[in-house]
């Protein structure tokens, strides 16, 4: 989809909003909408570009200054285990686990300025605006939450999510260029989870959300890694014999090449 | 020049992986194993996920067995009536051994039992080998010839029933044992992504007495099986072989191994046991000392799947 296309859908979805009598409109786009993994894919960064568009509905007393963006990446959703070692018997074991339920594999939240600075804590708590705020459902016994920022298992969770890059928080990566253009990078590490991207886009003013809107992008394995992974996945009779043939094939070629008798 | 492995799904250095298979493809011509257990843990050292590890080095040690069983054959230096009753076990052994990884997996257990299987049995073996090389250069230091130890030609083994006639190892033994060696290192193979050439080849020597004209040759038939297997069901049941590190491996294993080889003649075969036995006990300490240390996260997160 060309940029051109997002635009004029998004625009399409927004005035069909417009009866919600919302003063500000978002039109965001993306820089690349489908990332392709190579063979020599090693991460890449891409720009968010977007621009508040005020009318005539918007309040006079409403300077751009007074705009806050909070731009959410939420990569696809798997279950995911954080185990806890513990030392049993002399040695370090996993005991303790804790699932987590349809988590993003990737996560970044990117603002303007401080959570703190933007909104009272309720609100960043309803809007979800920061990763101690972000919903991490887990299954503890037979219910199903989201605990406390603080809890151990969480916190792990994203630490360890974040130190492979895959959570992120950037208080100070969403840039205006003008009072109503705005700019954010979205970096990409290498072991990125493959499939849909959602971005969420939320626009605030004195400390309450204005309007928001939302697009996406794709990461794809295309070519040889695509056949590969799918070929694994769905046909593993056949990948198992390709791959023990491949094994064949080398040792043969091998003991031809370097032969000495 | 990096280079994304589809299956274990990071990038990583192909000079990297290309030099880790020659290293461990030497290391293996030159002892004429399989070099499973180097270069598991080495993959795991890179950031390869054990699961992923094990599954595709099984097929790593399938090309170099192969190319070294080749050249055995050519000599016929091959028992194929032993490695046919071995292969019997082996694939029992394999099958027994990939349902065993599934479920361990499925336990949260898996690393740990890799873990602590490396620990058992790389520091026995590499323990007793290590005794046993270091004994032999005294015996030779000290003038004695160095006379290999034939103990009583008859222990519990020669008493078991359904004996079997090996020609060209010229033996003649139930193939009770010698398929419970079998199960054995297919078992082992498939659980901690090992070849098993090194502990194989002393069992039958010690307990089969297998003539030392074919042990090799023919432990290399049972590993080639039992790797095959392996790869075929880690592949069918678990997904989690990947062909890319697998040829890579593959490519710098068998190179190194014809090095290897060469190396390896030119060292006497005490101190070539001294040094695998040493070799072996690092690996098995470096495990043992991993599991009794603090780890620096007490944390892990495995992905378990549901992804969309």
């Amino acid at each position: 989809m060309t940029p051109c296309r997002l635009a004029a859908l998004t625009l399409t979805l927004l005035l069909a909003g417009a009866a919600s009598a919302h003063a500000e409109r978002l039109i965001v786009s993306v820089s690349n909408h489908r990332v392709t993994v190579t063979p020599n894919y090693s991460g890449e960064e891409l720009v968010l570009f977007g621009s508040v568009e005020k009318d005539a509905q918007t309040p006079a007393s409403r300077t751009a200054a007074a705009y806050d963006l909070v731009v959410t990446v939420r990569g696809p959703r798997a279950d995911m285990v954080t185990r806890r070692k513990e030392r049993k018997f002399g040695i370090w074991i996993n005991t303790d686990s804790r699932q987590f339920l349809k988590v993003p594999g990737y996560l970044a939240l990117f603002a303007n300025r401080p959570f703190d600075a933007m909104a009272a804590s309720e609100v960043q708590r309803r809007q979800q605006l920061g990763l101690n705020n972000v919903l991490l459902t887990q299954r503890v016994g037979p219910d199903y939450a989201d605990v406390v920022p603080n809890d151990a298992f969480r916190s792990a969770f994203v630490r360890l999510q974040s130190q492979h890059g895959l959570y992120r928080e950037d208080t100070s990566a969403v840039t205006f260029l003008t009072p109503t253009l705005f700019r954010t990078g979205i970096p990409l590490p290498a072991a990125v989870p493959i499939g849909t991207y959602e971005v969420e886009i939320k626009l605030l003013a004195d400390g309450t959300l204005v309007t928001k809107t939302e697009t996406a992008f794709e990461i794809v394995k295309v070519g040889f890694e695509q056949f590969v992974a799918t070929s694994a996945r769905q046909n593993g009779f056949v990948y198992g014999l390709v791959t023990a043939a491949m094994a064949l094939m080398t040792g043969w070629m091998a003991s031809i090449v370097f032969r000495r008798d | 020049m990096q280079i994304y492995l589809p299956i274990a799904d990071i990038p990583v250095n192909i000079f990297l992986l290309l030099a880790m298979g020659a290293a461990v493809g030497f290391v293996s011509g030159m002892f004429g194993i399989g070099g499973g257990f180097l270069m598991t843990p080495l993959l795991i050292f890179v950031g390869i996920t054990p699961a992923v590890a094990v599954a595709s080095v099984s097929s790593h040690i399938a090309a170099s067995s192969f190319s070294g069983a080749l050249s055995y054959w050519r000599r016929r230096a091959i028992d194929p009536s032993l490695a046919l009753v071995l292969m019997i076990g082996g694939t029992l052994g394999t099958a027994l051994g990939v349902a065993t990884f599934t479920l361990l997996r499925s336990l949260g257990q898996l690393d740990l039992m890799i873990a602590l299987s490396y620990v058992v049995l790389l520091t026995s073996v590499g323990g007793v080998m290590f005794w046993e090389g270091l004994r032999a250069i005294m015996r030779a230091r000290q003038g004695a010839a160095a006379t290999v130890r034939r103990p009583g030609s008859h222990v519990w083994i020669h008493g078991l029933p359904l004996k079997m006639r090996f020609k060209r190892s010229k033996i003649y033994v139930s193939v009770i044992p010698v398929i419970g060696i079998g199960i054995l290192i297919g078992f082992l193979g498939a659980v901690m992504g090992i070849g098993g050439g090194f502990i194989l080849v002393p069992l039958l020597i010690y307990l089969l007495r297998v003539p030392t004209s074919t042990v090799i040759g023919t432990s290399m038939v049972l590993t080639l099986a039992t790797m095959m297997i392996a790869t075929m069901l880690h592949a069918m049941s678990n997904h989690l072989v990947d062909a890319v590190l697998a040829l890579i491996l593959m490519v710098g294993g068998v190179t190194g191994a014809q090095f290897g080889a060469r190396a390896g003649q030119m060292i006497r075969g005490e101190q070539l046991r001294l040094l695998l036995g040493l070799l072996i006990l690092a690996v098995g300490i470096r495990f043992a000392i991993e599991l009794v240390i603090r780890p620096e996260d007490l944390f892990t997160i495995r992905e378990t799947g549901g992804s969309q």
